[in-house]
């Protein structure tokens, strides 16, 4: 079951890809789609039978050289588990979405085939990631790892005429290369150790590990740190987060169900799948675990407050998926991977529905995509209206303060998230910049309902008398998607967020009384969350996460005080007020405020200027040193001494050697008693003899 | 005694008896009449006596007190030289007979030829080398003006004897030197003589020697006959020139060298290099600036000896593998490429100008593809077989070294490459001429599409000359 999961949206690429020749455009987009379907059926039945217990299905021997041997193998795991419904349904979602999105497009001539082409990129990309998630060791997770760059890089320059969507495309797909370096190293670095790439070796090493050291860069480094941080490098370039996430915004030229799919719901989020499968090592490694949290929740916060200015509706959804992704490395840094894994899995569901939400509107609008010529569209797309409205109060997180999961999916899963950040940092750092993102959150994503759905029209009269509803191929995923972005938080809180015995079984782990020293610790720390009953007792590896017995963030989160429980729905609150304010009760005040705070809403709306700072640092130098080598040093050096060589000294000694050869035999005979003289002056010179 | 040492040369004194009878037969009964018959006669007689010696006995033998020595690398040579004459005296049938130049003495002189190089090849002592060394050289000289009353045609003989005769000159006058110093004209000897330190005398021989040698190789400085006598003499002749009496001359070169001198390596090291740097880059230069194929096909074997002299400058085993190999891939290469040019004419006359195969490939696709392939082979373009054998000598250089003369080697190929691959270009991209109409003759367009073949087709394995190569240069270099 696992193999075919696997292996039908590879079939639905190879079949709509090459053969849609021979089954037409229609069916090969039928074909994609219903192996989807197939696909993401079967995971739900794989997610809901699974008992948590580790299962490892050999597909072939893949690689055998010298001492690194790799299966290829389907690892699954309750990690594994969630991933696959998270794929499945968002891609089968988007696939059926896409019938109506793609139905027509100006970037295309009529006779030119483009969907065939789309869906299978699609169901490519699918399959990589699938190939990510399910791999039982680094080596595989490397090639779908690279294999959904290519499929992201292909559907970002999907519209390959646009200039700017292959700049977006080379962006990804280059800073993306420079995440995977560190990855590759970090993979390097692991089979250097432990002789193998094979999950299950590695974990087993983990503690080793921790009492390793390398040296690297010319400094000694404790192992589990230096690896973890470099596979955390990896991550930062697949997730976006802060210092290589300039490509995510710019890969909002791809089409929009591409968005909605690798941008917000699955891609970004291998990152941090990445870091909850390596949990065994990080749990070994604190300081890449605190580097994890600084770096998360300062990119929560930038990203947030870059969404606060944007206009195009796209982008302010992909800086709160950046935004989002850092939660969810805040979670994983302080060691609650499930509440990581939670915030992926509800974070999926709502943001894919903003995501084709948006791409509803902008379908509906004529692919106008600036929320200033928007406004006033409830009624011209109510559908996508009510959809939008779920996905935002999933977004901000409302629902009923204190009891934790009454409430939209992203209430339960964000609060979790910043819950655990107070405790992890202490309160410090990393609570704070949360929770002020989460007042962000609530700001721009109430902003950009207020900028499009209510208010008075804006911008072209003629496009908004043309806005229509989308078609319900369009409609279907938004409804399916909204119960996942109402329910998921309220099912699953126990199993990611309950206690910690709870967690633990569903992870497939095994759970045993804590050692008395710990609960000691424990209630000295925190008085509230004396009760500690259990903590994991698997070893790395055994289970789906590895959380260390000393680490008892899960259970203390729980016992946090009651403002900080509050903070979240206040922070959300305040931003809706704001919101509220300034674009339905006084609209002209926006303008005012960037005119007073001029340099701050420059700074805002032009990113921080990270994209300035990266094209004076790095990509004019590197297009200077390109110029040199191009013009100077291959043009004029290379080509010009080749050229002048083959075409000035050359021909001239051709002359001359023809001009030797005279014909007269004594010329002929004078260079062979020449020759001799010069061997006989030589031979004797040189010493003869010796 | 003399009846074991007669038994060892009977190849020779069979080919030699052979040659005289048929002379005296032919000039009694029909004579020119005869030639076709005497052709094809002497061609078989080449291919059974290569079959003889090639699946004869593996062992060295010495005859005449070791003035001739009967060894793998002797064989080697002499299976090389007799199947090459054997194919140009076939090929050049058509071609003699078209233009009435098919005399009997052609394939009779070409059959004293062979047993002038089967002795050089054998050769233990100065004075047995001196002796196939003329026998060869005075056939070449009547067969190069064989069309005698052609001026260029003689001329081409005559500058051929005059410079010869001074080579002769140098070659003695070496030969007597290392005579006067070593006290003996047997190999053997002189390489007990030299030791490890010669005298000055006997490098002087040496120089000397080798000069001749690099005459009849035509390495440059000494190549100045080539070109003349390459363009003026009848094509079949000429892709005799090319073929066979290169293959005798190197062998004795490698074996005077590695018999006489094996123990000072380091002195004849690198002349043997200089003049294999001087060859390559002369004979890619030069030839650039021709037009005429022939001309420019004497130049390509310059540089090709150049090439073979770089694995002998090795002065290794390897090397001397490395040029047997190369040698033979030289060989079947030339054939290939001689049959092309032997058939090229335009209204029954023969056309050497490169200019004339513009769009060839128009109207003769296969033919033009044969000789595309073989062009390739010789500019060493992988993966045709030319490249392998310019692979071997690189990697026997290296090995020994001399990275220096690898490099100058790869630099030599890549201008040598342009001239190779503008015959290319005219032939499928150049703008029409006027076109060649000539028939090709079975027999040339087998020797044409059989070579070309074995470019293609040899990468797999070489057809096994290696480990016969291997073997060969081991009984050589010891």
């Amino acid at each position: 079951m696992e193999t075919i999961i696997l292996f039908a949206p590879l079939v639905g690429a190879l079949i709509a890809g090459f053969g849609w020749r021979i089954t037409g455009e229609k069916a090969a987009q039928w074909i994609t789609t219903g192996l989807l379907f197939l696909s993401a059926f079967l995971s739900w039945i794989v997610f809901l039978g699974h008992d948590g217990v580790t299962e490892q299905i050999q597909i072939m021997r893949w690689i055998e050289s010298g001492t690194l041997s790799t299966d290829w193998a389907i690892r699954l795991d309750r990690l594994t588990a969630i991933m696959l419904i998270v794929i499945t349904t968002v891609s089968a979602l988007v696939h059926l979405y896409s019938f109506g999105y793609m139905a027509h497009d100006e970037n295309f001539g009529d006779d030119e085939s483009y969907r065939p082409r789309f869906f299978a990129y699609l169901s490519f990309f699918t399959f990589a990631m699938l190939m990510l998630v399910t791999s039982d060791n680094l080596v595989q997770m490397f090639f779908g790892w690279e294999g959904v760059g290519v499929a992201s890089y292909l559907l970002i320059g999907f519209y390959f005429r646009k200039p700017s969507a292959n700049a977006a495309a080379i962006k990804a797909f280059v800073v993306n290369r420079v995440g995977d370096f560190g990855f590759a190293l970090g993979i390097f670095g692991l089979f250097m150790l432990t002789d193998s790439v094979r999950f299950d070796d590695i974990f087993a090493a983990a503690p080793a590990l921790a009492k390793t050291e390398i040296s690297f860069l010319w400094a000694e480094w404790n192992a589990a740190n230096l690896l973890a941080v470099l596979l955390f490098i990896g991550a930062m370039g697949k997730s976006a987060q802060l210092i290589l996430h300039t490509w995510l915004p710019d890969a909002m030229e791809g089409p929009t169900p591409v968005s909605a799919l690798i941008h917000a719901a699955t891609m970004v989020t291998a990152g941090v799948f990445l870091v909850c499968r390596m949990s065994p090592l990080f749990e070994f490694a604190p300081e890449a675990k605190q580097f994890v949290v600084f770096l998360g929740a300062t990119t929560a916060f930038f990203a947030a407050t870059v969404g606060l200015v944007q206009n195009d509706i796209k982008r302010v959804i992909a800086y709160s998926t950046c935004s989002q992704l850092g939660y969810m490395f805040v979670a994983a840094g302080v060691g609650v991977y499930s509440v990581a894994m939670f915030h992926l899995l509800t974070h999926a569901f709502f943001k894919a529905m903003l995501f084709l939400g948006a791409g509803s509107v902008i379908h509906g609008m004529h692919h106008e995509q600036d929320m200033r010529n928007y406004g006033g569209l409830r009624k011209k797309l109510p559908l996508t209206f009510w959809a939008m409205l779920i996905g935002t109060l999933a977004i901000t997180g409302v629902g009923i303060p204190l009891t934790g999961w009454i409430g939209f999916a992203g209430f339960a899963s964000k609060d979790a998230v910043i819950e655990s950040a107070f405790v992890g940092s202490a309160g410090g750092y990393a609570y704070w910049m949360l929770v002020i993102a989460a007042l962000f959150t609530s700001f721009y994503s109430w902003r950009l309902m207020f900028l499009t759905f209510w208010g008075e029209p804006r911008g072209n009269k003629h496009t908004h008398d043309h806005a229509h509803e989308s078609p319900t191929v369009m409609l279907v995923p938004l409804g399916v998607l909204a119960l996942g972005a109402i329910f998921a938080g309220a099912i699953w809180y126990g199993s990611f967020f309950g206690k910690t015995n709870e967690v633990v079984k569903f992870f497939g782990g095994k759970y045993g009384e804590p050692a008395h020293e710990l609960v000691e610790a424990v209630a000295e720390r925190s008085p509230k969350a004396s009760e500690l009953h259990y903590v994991m007792k698997s070893k790395p590896g055994e289970a789906a996460i590895y959380i260390a017995p000393e680490n008892t963030v899960l259970h203390e989160a729980h016992y946090v005080p009651t403002w900080v429980k509050l903070s979240p729905f206040i922070a959300m609150v305040i931003g809706f007020l704001t919101a509220f304010q300034m674009y339905i009760r006084r609209p002209e005040l926006p303008a005012k405020l960037a005119e007073n705070q001029r340099p701050l809403y420059l700074f805002l709306l032009n990113k921080w200027y990270f994209d300035e700072i990266y094209d004076f640092v790095f990509v004019r130098p590197a297009k200077a040193l390109g110029r040199f080598l191009w013009k100077r040093g291959d043009g004029a050096v290379i080509d010009g001494g080749i050229n002048g060589l083959a075409m000035g000294v050359i021909p001239f000694l051709t002359r001359l050697a023809g001009r030797a050869q005279s014909g007269y035999v004594f010329h002929y005979a004078f260079a062979m008693v020449l020759g001799i003289a010069i061997i006989l002056t030589w031979v004797t010179i040189s010493g003869g003899a010796n | 005694m003399i009846s074991s040492d007669l038994s060892i040369i009977l190849p020779e004194i069979a080919l030699a008896i052979f040659a005289m009878v048929a002379l005296i037969v032919a000039v009694y009964t029909a004579k020119d009449k005869l030639a076709p018959m005497l052709t094809w006669l002497t061609a078989a007689v080449f291919v059974i006596l290569a079959f003889w010696i090639g699946t004869g006995s593996d062992s060295t033998r010495v005859a005449f007190e070791g003035a001739f020595v009967d060894d793998g690398f002797a064989r080697f040579a002499k299976v090389t030289i007799l199947l090459s004459a054997a194919a140009v005296l076939v090929m050049s049938l058509d071609y003699l007979e078209k233009r009435d130049l098919l005399r009997f003495e052609y394939p009779l002189l070409i059959a004293l030829a062979a047993v002038g190089m089967m002795v050089m090849v054998s050769a233990g002592d100065l004075m047995a080398l001196y002796m196939g060394l003329e026998l060869q050289s005075l056939s070449l000289y009547v067969v190069a003006s064989l069309r005698r009353d052609s001026a260029k045609s003689t001329e081409a003989g005559l500058k051929y004897f005059v410079l010869g005769a001074l080579s002769s000159g140098l070659l003695l006058y070496g030969a007597s030197l290392t005579y006067g110093f070593a006290g003996t004209t047997l190999f053997a000897g002189i390489i007990e003589a030299a030791g490890n330190e010669p005298s000055l005398g006997l490098i002087f021989g040496l120089v000397f020697l080798i000069s001749g040698f690099a005459f009849k190789v035509s390495a440059a400085p000494f190549h100045m006959w080539t070109p003349d006598v390459y363009e003026g003499s009848p094509t079949p002749v000429t892709a005799f020139f090319a073929t066979a009496p290169k293959v005798a001359a190197m062998a004795l070169f490698a074996r005077v060298v590695h018999d006489a001198f094996g123990g000072n390596v380091g002195d004849w090291q690198q002349i043997v290099a200089f003049l294999a740097v001087v060859s390559m880059f002369l004979g890619a230069i030069a030839a650039i600036g021709q037009t005429n194929i022939k001309r420019l096909m004497a130049y390509s074997s310059i540089a090709h000896m150049g090439f073979a002299l770089m694995g002998l400058a090795a002065g290794t085993a390897f090397g001397v593998q490395a040029m047997l190999i190369y040698m033979a891939i030289y060989v079947t290469m030339n054939i290939g490429t001689f049959a092309f040019i032997l058939s090229m004419e335009r209204d029954g006359r023969p056309v050497t100008d490169i200019a004339s195969l513009k769009m060839y490939s128009r109207s003769e696709p296969l033919k033009a593809l044969a000789m595309l392939v073989l062009l390739f082979s010789l500019a060493g373009v992988p993966p045709m077989v030319g490249f392998f054998g310019k692979f071997y000598v690189l990697r026997a250089a290296y090995d020994a070294g001399l990275a220096w003369l690898a490099i100058a080697g790869v630099v030599a190929s890549v201008i040598g490459a342009f001239y190779y691959l503008r015959i290319v270009y005219f032939m499928y991209f150049g703008e029409t001429e006027e076109p060649l109409d000539g028939q090709m003759s079975p027999a040339l367009w087998a020797a044409l599409m059989v070579s070309a073949a074995v470019m293609v087709f040899g990468v797999v394995n070489l057809f096994g000359i290696e480990p016969l190569a291997a073997a060969a240069a081991e009984t050589l270099v010891n």
